[in-house]
């Protein structure tokens, strides 16, 4: 798989980064994007001192949608060519506000899945033209059941989830290659602090087993893989039993 | 998502592991939340932590919010033509070896450990074995932007807000979070270091030998038997040594200069039973040390990683000191009664048996922040496992240091008194009419700035 010009959305996302500066050291060309695009510039210029390839970056606004094709046709001109997108945008949000305030749930919705549809719309239709190219698409893990503590959430990633397989089976033919990422619990913000945290993942060894999952075509690729056999039980359990745990 | 108010409660401690005390842990990942978390006042104070490795409790909030800046780590320019590298505090030493030694270019100044952080080198002006030449870290700071108790951030440097930069430089983190930090490295031509190690008979001879070559190498260490009395006391190593030319290598290295191989790194994962450092077996190794260089006069090239950082192949060698820690009595002494304030504590340290695995003399130049540790003179570090009697030893080195006008490191500091601290820092009145005025209302505090008494002055209001 050609791996020379890549385009990372969410990229202040401490996964992206890693990602990012993996493929730096292999001397991909990036374009990296994302909402806080100040944010966004240190990552880029971070990679630029430590590993000085070519990078350029830009932002990035999930609900802006009219603004997507726009968007790609600029990081276009400044990648030259495009081999593959990694998608890493979402946010986790508030649960708890988020089931008494549409709101809030639209919020997670959007940077989760509609805004995440919506730029790989426009990636699919130029990668199916082109016959070639990777996409990567971080969903989750708490995609792969409804649980109370975090529904809203898990919903938007278990649609993401659906939606990359549906593209998966359409690009195949034009010799695209979508994967699906779920990742467990990984040592970022979201997790510092938090209590009843456990197999908690660093950012480095997520991104190591990502790529290594892209160049063996992996569909779904779960890291660490582990976390295949916890969801295996999580989804096994039957529903009258599930919908009585504290989950 | 996880505010500031949510900060993970956790015990923390410094390199020595003493003393232990539980706080409040935030681990921004960028560093406008890093400012936000000051602006929302949800704590009542605040303070930065690097990578932890001062000794003491100079890196612990207990009574509010500790912020870790390990995850603030971009550089965000580099100039190949002055070696001018602007990045955020949570960089640390390592990763600019990592990404500079290869380019030909090396810190102008760098401690003992390479696991220390740019916002740590700077908030205790840290100094190298080239103080003598090159003097501290801070030396070498082009600018510092600091995010102040108002939330507002100010860049300093020595002409603008100077004020701000010299009680910042040296300042413990007191006057604000430090957020990025614009430096000089210097050029190198390989990885390696010319090195010379001379054995030293006894401490004039230790004395004689760092200044007959002070001029000719740029880095000068002693390792000392503590332990040794009468016509040894303070028999040592010398190591001197110096960035090797291109021409000074074997012809088989020249042509990859610059790249060293990876070390492998060593973990200890287990404390060492109390009592194991006694007497006797610091006894035993300092005279295995000593008996294990044969020549008197040995001359080598090393790789950088060898000659500056031996400890650090040791991932967490501050176990070995058992579970009740250590800490690090680290004294500077004038030139001028450096020779006679030396003998006198290691005459005491010999006689009373408080031996140290390590203990280590430089040489030291002149000073510059306003709280910086240096003075033109000499430097003596020695590690003491905490146990019953290492206090009232410790006092009484105190009082041979002010005797003899030196002072502490509060870097390696857990135990040092308010009023000793004050007799040992004649600048700290223009330190604290600084910090009085950037953060009145003592928004930044430490564990060490609590137990040394250090808070703003409160001006009653005039009519
Ligand atoms: C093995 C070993 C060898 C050493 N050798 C030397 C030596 O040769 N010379 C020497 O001078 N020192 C030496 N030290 C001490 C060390 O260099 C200092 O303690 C240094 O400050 C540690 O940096 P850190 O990033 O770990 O900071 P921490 O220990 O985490 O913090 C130190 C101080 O810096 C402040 N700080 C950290 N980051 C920021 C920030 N972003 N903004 C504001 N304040 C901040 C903290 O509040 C604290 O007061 C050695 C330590 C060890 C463990």
């Amino acid at each position: 798989m050609r791996e020379q010009a890549v385009l990372i959305i969410g990229a202040t996302s401490s996964v992206a980064r890693a990602i990012a500066v993996k493929l730096a050291k292999r001397g991909v060309t990036l374009h990296l994007a994302g909402r806080d695009v100040h944010e966004v510039e240190r990552v880029a210029r971070d990679i630029a001192v430590r590993y000085q390839n070519p990078i350029s970056w830009s932002s990035f606004e999930a609900q802006a949608y009219d603004s997507h094709a726009d968007f790609l046709q600029k990081a276009l001109m400044q990648l030259g060519y495009l081999d593959g997108v990694v998608v890493a945008m979402g946010e986790l949000g508030d649960q708890q506000a988020a089931q008494i305030d549409f709101d809030q749930a639209q919020r997670i919705i959007h940077s989760n899945y509609t805004g995440v549809v919506s730029i790989l719309t426009h990636v699919a239709n130029h990668l199916e033209q082109q016959r070639q190219g990777f996409i990567i698409g971080i969903s989750s893990v708490a995609g792969d059941r409804g649980r109370q503590s975090n529904y809203i959430y898990g919903s938007a990633k278990g649609g993401l989830s659906l939606f990359l397989q549906g593209l998966r089976s359409r690009l195949y033919k034009s010799g695209v290659h979508v994967m699906t990422v779920k990742p467990g619990f990984i040592d970022t913000k979201m997790t510092f602090g938090k209590p009843g945290m456990f197999l908690v993942a660093s950012p480095e060894t997520v991104a190591t087993e990502v790529l290594k999952a892209l160049r063996q075509k992996q569909n779904i690729a779960y890291v660490p893989g582990f976390w295949f056999w916890i969801m295996f039980i999580i989804r096994a359990v039957p529903e009258s039993l599930f919908k009585k745990l504290k989950l | 998502m996880n505010e500031p108010s949510s900060g993970l409660e956790q015990t923390l401690s410094g390199w020595g592991r003493y003393p232990l005390l539980s706080g409040h842990l935030y681990r921004p990942e960028k560093v406008s939340t890093f400012t936000e978390t000051l602006a929302s006042k949800h704590h009542a104070s605040v303070l930065a932590r690097g990578f932890g490795r001062s000794y003491g409790d100079a890196a612990v909030n207990p009574s509010g919010l500790t912020v870790l800046t390990e995850r603030l780590n971009r550089m965000l320019h580099f100039d190949e033509r002055t070696g001018l590298l602007h990045c955020e505090a949570g960089v640390t030493i390592e990763e600019i070896l990592e990404v500079f030694v290869p380019r030909g270019w090396f810190p102008a100044v760098t401690p003992g450990t390479k696991f220390v952080t740019v916002g740590g080198a700077v908030a205790f002006d840290v100094h190298g074995k080239n103080h003598h030449q090159d003097g501290a870290f801070g030396r070498y700071v082009q600018g510092i932007k600091v995010v102040l108790a108002s939330g507002e951030s100010v860049w300093c440097s020595q002409q603008e807000n100077s004020d701000l930069f010299w009680a910042t430089v040296g300042g413990m983190g007191l006057t604000g979070l430090i957020t990025e930090v614009e430096f000089s490295l210097r050029p190198i031509q390989t990885a390696y270091i010319k090195n010379r190690s001379i054995k030293a008979r006894n401490l004039d001879e230790a004395i004689a030998l760092f200044e007959e070559y002070q001029t000719e190498y740029k880095y000068s260490v002693a390792w000392i038997d503590c332990l040794a009395s009468g016509n040894a006391l303070g028999r040592s190593i010398l190591g001197f040594g110096d960035h090797a030319d291109l021409s000074d290598l074997p012809v088989a290295q020249q042509s990859d200069p610059l790249n060293v191989s990876p070390k492998r790194r060593l973990k200890v994962s287990f404390d060492l039973p109390e009592g194991l450092l006694n007497p006797f077996t610091i006894r035993s190794f300092n005279a295995l040390y000593f008996a294990k260089q044969l020549g008197q006069d040995i001359r080598s090239i090393v790789d950088y990683d060898s000659f500056f950082y031996p400890l650090d192949f040791l991932w967490d060698w501050n176990r070995l000191y058992g579970k009740r820690g250590f800490v690090q009595y680290q004294c500077a002494i004038p030139q001028e009664t450096s020779r006679e304030a030396l003998t006198q504590i290691l005459q005491l340290c010999s006689e009373k048996g408080w031996g140290s695995f390590l203990a280590v003399l430089k040489q030291l130049g002149a000073q510059e922040g306003w709280l910086s540790f240096p003075m033109p003179g000499y430097t003596l570090a020695l590690d003491m496992p905490v146990r019953p009697g290492l206090w009232e030893f410790l006092e009484q080195l105190d009082q041979l240091v002010i005797q003899y006008g030196g002072r502490l490191y509060l870097a390696k500091d857990a135990r040092l008194s308010a009023a000793t601290f004050r007799a040992m820092y004649p600048k700290f009145p223009q330190w604290l009419e600084v910090k009085t005025k950037v953060d009145p209302e003592n928004r930044f505090t430490s564990a060490l700035s609590q137990r040394l008494q250090i808070e703003p002055v409160r001006v009653t209001a005039k009519a």
